[in-house]
């Protein structure tokens, strides 16, 4: 067993060492009935890493990957190029296998790179403050609603109908069992966002108003009058970002006058993953809302020979300190993913982010040109980053598992992400990044044009 | 071959060294290899930038309206050879496992096997969309289905939620299970009882679920006392929130008679499985009568910690509680078979199944989970299989109380007269001297190039130190670990002026806590 | 002006229908260095025994009690930036609000100085 270096001699030497006669005399405190003769049953014995390694590939084999594949998935997850360099340096031993910084004396690596995190988080934002990470997107977007009935001692949450289904699902489940009210819908399948809709629904009791952008049909809501909306009535903006090179491009939620801004930050230097781990972003437009932030902090400090140091700060909040009266329950964040955002963000750097969103748009744009000439095809928005929605004259749904026999994977059918949901059954999110070859377009277009002919 | 170190041979200080090396000061900062580096923020520049990509065209049609960004965001870049370095050098002001002996109680820092990484990173499971037609992604859904498997058969239980991304997210989806579990007989209850020796993560998220907290009180073994809890219990508690091995390194002799009772009452027991390290492949919780218990991936099952995270929380569930897991989840029918089973599909199965309608309390995250500790996990347990998981439980067991045994002499170990430990060794501060603390000696373990123990928990002992070193130890390590422990202990006995400056040699001494929380600065500010 | 003490150690300054609270020299020392006070907002109704402010170290967060009922009327502005006057000049510059007095005869239960001191030395 390679992972053991205990041989059966050291066993003997530190069994006799102890005064114990067997391994049993160890586990005397397990009651009888849960005594088992030996090892679990139905279950293999030890394999060597060769044999494991096939067992592995042989499940990996089995799933198409998004390399070989002309690939327009998104709502949520998107597939970047991530240089090599991002790997290399999360698979350092002292990154990969050390521990939350309990220890800053010997952590400075994870709790330097924090900071450095937490400010490159903060200006894509446009935010004061950004902590260490949660764990994805929609378990930030449920922290924030919790958050802003904190700080407004309210507890009706409105949600725009064209937040992402699942971080709808996550937050009124949460709902349920803490009391809040929460007010959402289904989109409204239109070229624009419905702001004034949303803005209607915003009354004296409401706490926050939670807002995606750009948003799930990738649409740009226009987050400035929600804003204004939102403040006029003591209420608080909550943006949601599910796409964080969009804002290479676009103007930063917080500048636009959002509140608290969260996000996934999977896009920028983690990968696809079938969907985690990934990263959750949390940042305050205003520092006098730090202390009912959750999640770790890091900042700046001295060290008793007065060099620069770092440490997690403003621990009172957390639940190993406050227990019961904690801000939120989480302690394990998405470190890692938080070091590849990191690194991926240092190696584009301002200029990079920029040309970065530039190519997305600029593909998006030409997709969304060619699609559009398609007989029976509509693309719906007048406005978008590198996400849009398209109508089809036929069940997208369906065309998309036609397509991905094909190894064509088109994009997120609506019907997917709202099943049931009654008129969604044309609607087909594409997304395109600067992994989307000209030719993977020219192959999507000539592969619906057959299918709608 | 007559290793282990039969040549004698020993490192040493250099002669006359006492407290810091006294050489001259460098101009850099740098001493040798201890490097010393600046933020991205002072070295990069909006310019620079390690990757290629079109430059930015201008004139090209854009679809972002009134919405295009015109001002900077303050985005420093660096080139790659300067981005490598960088990290690489922060990196190295890390203590990491793959450095030395980590025994952080209830973290369980075991070694992390490569063979993991390089499954994770197989373009089948790292490049995979979430969203894809289920049909391109069968070999994933195989990857949770075979976990769920083996989480479900190493711990004798019915079901298991695969989705809480860590720890605290599984404990609170086991109090969400039960809590809908209980909605449904028509009274969600009152209150949760937890003890007082409980990971912070218990109360607060018992209370975020609508619960009061009220405390169990404990024997003075450590151990959860029967008789009181017995008489607490009554139709107002929800759950009994435990954790076993509790946090004081000792199993719960009276498990399955506090199951009885909690069940007697109409209550669900919770598991803590933080330290399942101790009992897996040998004992199943579900032969204690657990109802639910949250499963650290990154503990037992040697995900990377990758300093905090990510982690994976999939919690078991017994029979009473698999309807009411959340979405997407797996379970074991009647047939043998165990099912995923998603939104769409939810309605049918709880039908087919459960003979009732929808159960499942909803949903606690986009998509369907952390595939890839998923797949580091699933490698890990095909790798050790049942008898390799029996000997890693014995192995962490037996080097935990192999620690207990050659301390017990120096340090106060309050529960080492109850019989043996199971993977983590507990000891407090009685006896320290000239005002040394816990804290003093942790720093002074620091300089001997280990990283310290669990310091300050569980509450219960005054000046805790919980000693968890798993079993990727060698008995050389360890060996060596206990001589550089009691020499520290004998100097914090002896009330030993130095410790309290320690540490002298790590990167940075002790740091100022007090000035980071009175005035924080979460951010770099650029200057005037 | 009369001062009380209470057994959770905080000072009651009653000065008319005005009382000032704070924790006392001996709270400050057992938390050591305060880092954050939470102070309870203006026009908010505290009751003898509940929770009204919270002091906070850098490893402990500790409730503050109402030392009687009665409605809040000042918070300690400087606290806000220099949290280390509770350190410093607990018992004086480091007050933390200021309430009004529901009942007077809650005043009857708390310790006079020298009743302070004995509860503290016999600690």
């Amino acid at each position: 067993m390679r992972y053991l270096p205990l041989t059966d001699t050291d066993r003997g030497e530190m069994l006799q060492s102890i005064g114990a006669s067997s391994i049993d005399d160890l586990f005397v405190d397990v009651p009888e009935v849960a005594r088992l003769d030996g090892p679990i049953r139905d279950l293999p014995m030890h394999a060597s890493e060769m044999a494991v390694e096939k067992h592995m590939r042989g499940l990996s084999k089995q799933n198409l990957a998004a390399a070989d594949a002309a690939f327009f998935l998104g709502a949520g997850a998107y597939r970047h190029h991530v240089p090599a360099s991002v790997d290399t340096i999360i698979q350092r031993g002292e990154f990969l296998t050390a521990y939350t910084p309990y220890q800053p004396e010997i952590a400075q690596g994870t709790l330097q790179m924090l900071f450095e995190f937490q400010t490159q988080v903060a200006r894509l934002y446009g935010c004061a403050v950004a902590n260490a990470s949660m764990y994805d997107g929609s378990t930030a977007c449920w922290e924030a609603v919790a958050m802003a009935g904190r700080v407004t001692k309210r507890n009706k949450a409105v949600l725009s109908g064209a937040l992402h289904p699942h971080y709808t699902e996550v937050v009124k489940t949460m709902a349920k069992f803490t009391g809040d009210e929460i007010a959402s819908s289904s989109p409204t399948v239109q070229a624009e966002p419905d702001n004034a809709g949303l803005i209607a629904r915003i009354d004296d009791d409401t706490s926050c108003v939670v807002v995606q952008y750009p948003d799930i049909l990738g649409r740009l809501p226009d987050l400035a009058e929600i804003a204004e909306a939102a403040h006029s009535k003591g209420a608080l903006l909550i943006a949601v970002n599910t796409e964080p090179v969009a804002l290479g491009a676009i103007q930063s939620p917080g500048e636009l006058g959002a509140d608290i801004v969260v996000g996934e930050g999977q896009a920028i230097g983690v990968g696809l993953q079938f969907g985690g781990p990934y990263l959750g972003l949390f940042a305050v437009r205003d520092k006098k809302h730090v202390r009912q932030m959750p999640g770790r902090l890091c900042g700046e400090t001295i060290d008793a020979d007065g060099r620069r140091g770092f440490v997690l700060t403003l621990s009172t909040r957390e639940q190993h300190i406050r227990r019961e009266k904690a801000t939120s329950n989480i302690c394990t964040n998405s470190g890692l993913c938080a070091l590849a955002f990191s690194v991926h963000m240092t190696l584009l750097g301002e200029k990079g982010l920029r040309q970065l969103a530039a190519e997305n748009h600029r593909l998006a744009c030409l997709a969304a040109d060619k699609l559009a000439a398609i007989p029976g095809v509509t693309v719906l928005n007048t406005s978008f980053f590198n996400e849009f929605t398209i109508l089809l004259d036929g069940d997208a749904r369906q065309i998309v598992r036609d397509l991905a026999q094909d190894d064509i994977l088109a994009g997120v059918s609506l019907a997917r992400l709202y099943p049931g949901v009654e008129g969604f059954s044309r609607g087909l999110l594409v997304a395109v990044t600067e992994t989307t070859s000209e030719e993977d377009i020219e192959t999507l277009c000539s592969a619906l044009k057959e299918k709608l002919s | 071959m007559n290793a282990p170190n039969k040549s004698g041979w020993k490192p040493t200080m250099p002669a006359g060294t006492d407290g810091k090396f006294g050489g001259p000061a460098t101009t850099t900062g740098n001493k040798a290899l201890m490097l010393e580096e600046a933020l991205i923020f002072e070295i990069g520049t909006t310019e620079t930038t390690g990757v290629d990509l079109p430059d930015v065209d201008d004139s090209a049609p854009s679809r972002l309206g009134k919405f295009a960004r015109t001002d900077e965001i303050g985005l420093p870049g660096l080139s790659e050879p300067q981005t490598v370095r960088h990290y690489t050098r922060l990196s190295r002001q890390n203590y990491g496992i793959d450095l030395g002996f980590f025994p952080l109680g209830s973290c369980t820092m075991k070694h992390n096997p490569r063979l993991n990484e390089k499954v994770a990173r197989m373009p089948g499971f790292a490049d995979v969309h979430p969203l894809q037609p289920v049909d391109t992604v069968r070999g994933a859904l195989g990857v949770i289905n075979e976990l769920a498997q083996w989480l479900i058969k190493l711990t004798g239980m019915h079901g298991v939620a695969m989705s809480p991304k860590a720890g605290a997210h599984g404990e609170l989806c086991g109090i969400l299970c039960i809590r809908a579990a209980l909605e449904a007989r028509g009274n969600a209850r009152e209150v949760v009882l937890v003890p007082e020796s409980a990971h912070g993560t218990n109360p607060a998220t018992a209370a975020f679920a609508g619960y009061r907290v009220e405390n169990i009180p404990a024997t003075e073994g450590g151990r959860v006392d029967l008789e009181a809890l017995k008489a607490r219990l009554g139709p107002d508690v929800a759950a009994v929130m435990i954790t076993n091995p509790n946090t004081c390194g000792l199993f719960e002799p009276d498990m399955r008679a506090i199951s009885d009772a909690v069940h007697e009452a109409g209550g669900f027991v919770y598991c803590d499985g933080a330290n399942f390290n101790a009992i897996v492949g040998r004992v199943r919780p579900g032969d204690l009568g657990v109802d639910a218990m949250h499963i650290n991936l990154h503990k037992t099952f040697s995900t990377p910690h990758g300093g905090g995270g990510p982690g994976s929380g999939p919690v078991v569930l017994s029979e009473a509680l698999s309807p009411f897991g959340p979405l997407p989840y797996t379970a074991r029918t009647a047939d043998g078979v165990v099912h995923l089973v998603e939104e769409e599909s939810a309605e049918e199965f709880a039908k087919e199944h459960f003979g009732g309608p929808l159960q499942h309390f909803g949903r606690m995250t986009a998509f369907h989970g952390q595939m890839g500790m998923y797949t580091r996990a699933l490698t890990y347990m095909l790798s050790h299989g049942a008898d390799g998981l029996k000997q890693v439980a014995e192995d962490a067991v037996l080097n935990a109380n192999y620690i207990l045994r050659a301390m017990e002499d120096v340090l106060h170990a309050p529960y080492a007269d109850s019989g043996p430990c199971m993977h983590e060794a507990l000891f407090g501060d009685a006896g320290f001297e000239g005002g040394l603390s816990t804290l003093d000696l942790a720093k002074g373990l620091i300089d001997e190039g280990f990283h310290p123990m669990t310091v300050y928990f569980p509450l219960v002992v005054h000046g805790a130190m919980l000693v968890e070193p798993t079993e990727t130890e060698s008995k050389a390590a360890i060996d060596q670990f206990i001589t550089a422990f009691r020499s520290v202990a004998e100097r914090a006995k002896a009330g030993d002026e130095s410790l309290k400056a320690a540490p002298y040699y790590a990167p940075r001494s002790r740091l100022d806590e007090t000035m980071a929380a009175r005035k924080p600065h979460l951010g770099f500010i650029d200057p005037e | 002006m009369a001062r009380y003490f209470t057994d959770e150690h905080e000072w009651i300054d009653v000065e008319g229908d005005t009382a000032t609270v704070g924790i006392t020299d001996y709270a400050q020392e057992q938390l050591g260095d305060i880092v954050f006070v939470e102070l309870p907002e203006v026009g908010a109704t505290v009751d003898k025994g509940g929770d009204a402010a919270v002091v906070e170290s850098v490893k402990a967060a500790s409730d503050v009690y109402a030392p009687i009922t009665g409605e809040v009327v000042e918070g300690n502005a400087s606290l806000e930036d220099d949290p280390a006057l509770v350190n410093t000049s607990p018992e004086e510059d480091g007050w933390f609000f200021k309430m009004t007095i529901g009942d007077k005869s809650e005043l009857d239960g708390l310790m006079d100085a020298k009743a302070y001191e004995a509860f503290v030395a016999e600690l």
